[in-house]
């Protein structure tokens, strides 16, 4: 079995970019991944990847190159990313190709989304008696999870806050103006406890990444990052998920502590040597919630962790260092492929005025969705063994 | 409202679930499968009409379609009430007020209206919402 590197990153910058469609943007996106690993559309063996609402990856060769290549469509919600991913990660490691490109990007309407509840199997009653609405979900996990720990709300603010500073040190970010966790608290309530600053905004964006045979990719960069493990779960019988008319009575962990304990079992990495994190943050509670699932530390631990500043950039353990989902809006598609495309510049030393100090060696991410799942990904510097 | 939710029963209206003939799990609305075991044999069972409030949250915004709530927005709440022995049911909240929220606090099943029909003989659309009870 080979090992698989990503030689090659390319993004489209996330926020809103008026007059440029969602597959312009993945195109871009493309053919700056090609570039950077100084590879033609023509080289490739395989392509994976999909938007939720921006059009079919497939089409993508239209305009990148009819070179007759499988090009497979992913759709998996928020987990679109790393399920290309993952696919990609398969196609290599099982010796079937050996180079190819995956593909996420979107762009979404302004405003909250709108999901229709035949799509989830929900009868019409949940969305009209007003129900079918994820920010309130999120109010509601955190609501508990804060009882359950606890925890004071006080710390949602922190985590907005930080993730606007960090924001503001991306050039790439569409959010780049410091907010103070004072205005953020004082912001109109979304869905208590979260106010407007605290949720992430629908928005647009694109990220590829060109993937290779471990023991290629010096043939294509000198600073390969390597794929240590890439894996994914959907929901067990008693997690709370989002769309839910009802719980069991019996609680059940997240599909987020089985992605993350997989992938740090395969990667044979403990979460305690991860030196950079990228974490799902649709809104606060979430990058809260998610760090003690996710392994990077216990639950409880978080409120003196955000507060004491060792989530920040120069923290012992940073946590979205790009500004996350709050300062780069969530193009579902391409959410999950930006946090690799963070973590890989983070592990080449490239990430400039948002550099991680200490030359960081391994990188975790991990994204969280409808209708609950999780995928996430061990990205090393060094070759594992 | 979508009235295959609910049932009469001797104390007021409740919420119509499934039981599990195998394993006892119950579901809302009502489903032919077991989410648990895997089972298929499904029984109608009407879900208890008191419980405690597990967890809660506001709506401070008029929600998009398919939401046809009263076009004058109030803002309103959600939760899960836990229904002993049975499951944690959503559903609105009649409190809007989140201090006046506490996750543990007793409540019972309302009908109550929430989209005005002007023109209507039968009056406002109602759904089923959870009070706090008053002991």
């Amino acid at each position: 079995m080979s090992g698989v590197a990503i030689v090659g990153i390319g993004m489209h910058r996330f926020g809103r970019t008026e007059g440029v469609s969602g597959r312009a943007q993945a195109v871009h996106a493309a053919r700056r991944a090609l570039d950077d690993a100084g590879l033609r559309f023509s080289d490739m063996q395989f392509g994976f990847g999909g938007s939720h609402s921006a059009g079919d990856a497939d089409t993508l060769v239209s305009e990148l190159g009819l070179t007759g290549l499988p090009f497979i469509n992913v759709a998996n919600g928020c987990a679109t990313g790393g399920s290309a991913l993952i696919a990609a990660d398969a196609a290599i490691r099982s010796g079937t190709h050996d180079l190819g490109i995956v593909i996420g990007f979107d762009k979404h309407p302004r405003g909250a989304f709108d999901t229709d509840p035949a799509d989830h199997g929900i009868g019409s009653w949940y969305g009209e008696t007003g129900m079918m609405v994820t920010t309130q979900f999120f109010g509601m996990k955190i609501q508990r999870y804060l009882h359950d720990h606890g925890i004071k709300p006080d710390v949602l603010a922190e985590v907005s806050a930080k993730a606007f500073r960090n924001g503001a040190r991306n050039p790439m970010a569409w959010r780049r103006k410091e907010m103070a966790a004072a205005e953020i608290a004082a912001a109109p309530m979304i869905s208590h406890p979260l106010t407007q600053y605290m949720y992430c905004s629908p928005a647009e964006g694109a990220v590829a990444l060109v993937l290779c045979r471990a023991e290629d990719a010096h043939h294509y960069t000198d600073r390969p990052v390597y794929l240590a493990a890439a894996t994914f779960r959907s929901r067990r019988y008693g997690s709370f998920e989002v769309f839910s008319p009802w719980l069991a009575l019996d609680r059940a962990d997240s599909p987020t502590v089985e992605a993350s304990a997989a992938a740090f079992a395969a990667a044979g990495i403990a979460p305690s040597a991860v030196d950079v994190a990228q974490i799902q943050d649709t809104e606060s509670g979430a990058e809260l919630m998610h760090m003690a699932e996710t392994g990077l530390c216990a639950h409880g631990e978080q409120e003196e962790l955000i507060l004491s500043g060792a989530t920040a950039i120069e923290g012992r353990l940073p946590i979205n260092t790009d500004g996350g989902c709050l300062a780069n809006g969530e193009p579902i598609g391409a959410s999950g492929l930006r946090q690799v495309h963070e973590n890989v510049l983070q592990l080449r030393g490239d990430a400039g005025e948002h550099q991680v100090p200490g030359n960081p060696q391994v990188g975790f991410t991990h994204v969280y969705g409808a209708p609950g799942i999780s995928a996430c990904t061990v990205l090393t510097r060094e070759e594992p063994s | 409202m979508d009235p295959s939710l609910l049932t009469d029963t001797a104390e007021g209206p409740a919420l119509l679930g499934s039981r599990c003939s195998d394993c006892g799990a119950h579901t809302f609305p009502r489903q032919g499968g077991c989410p648990r075991c895997t089972g298929a044999d499904m029984q109608d069972v009407p879900l208890a009409r008191t419980g405690t409030l597990w967890s809660f949250t506001t709506q401070g915004f008029r929600p998009k379609p398919p939401y046809t709530g009263t076009e004058a927005h109030e803002p309103y709440a959600v939760g899960y009430v836990e229904l002993p022995g049975q499951l944690l049911v959503e559903s609105r909240l009649t409190e809007a007020d989140p201090d006046r929220l506490e996750i543990g606090m007793p409540v019972e099943l309302a009908l109550v209206p929430f989209r005005d029909v002007p023109d209507d003989a039968d009056g406002p659309v109602h759904t089923f919402a959870f009070v706090r009870s008053t002991p």
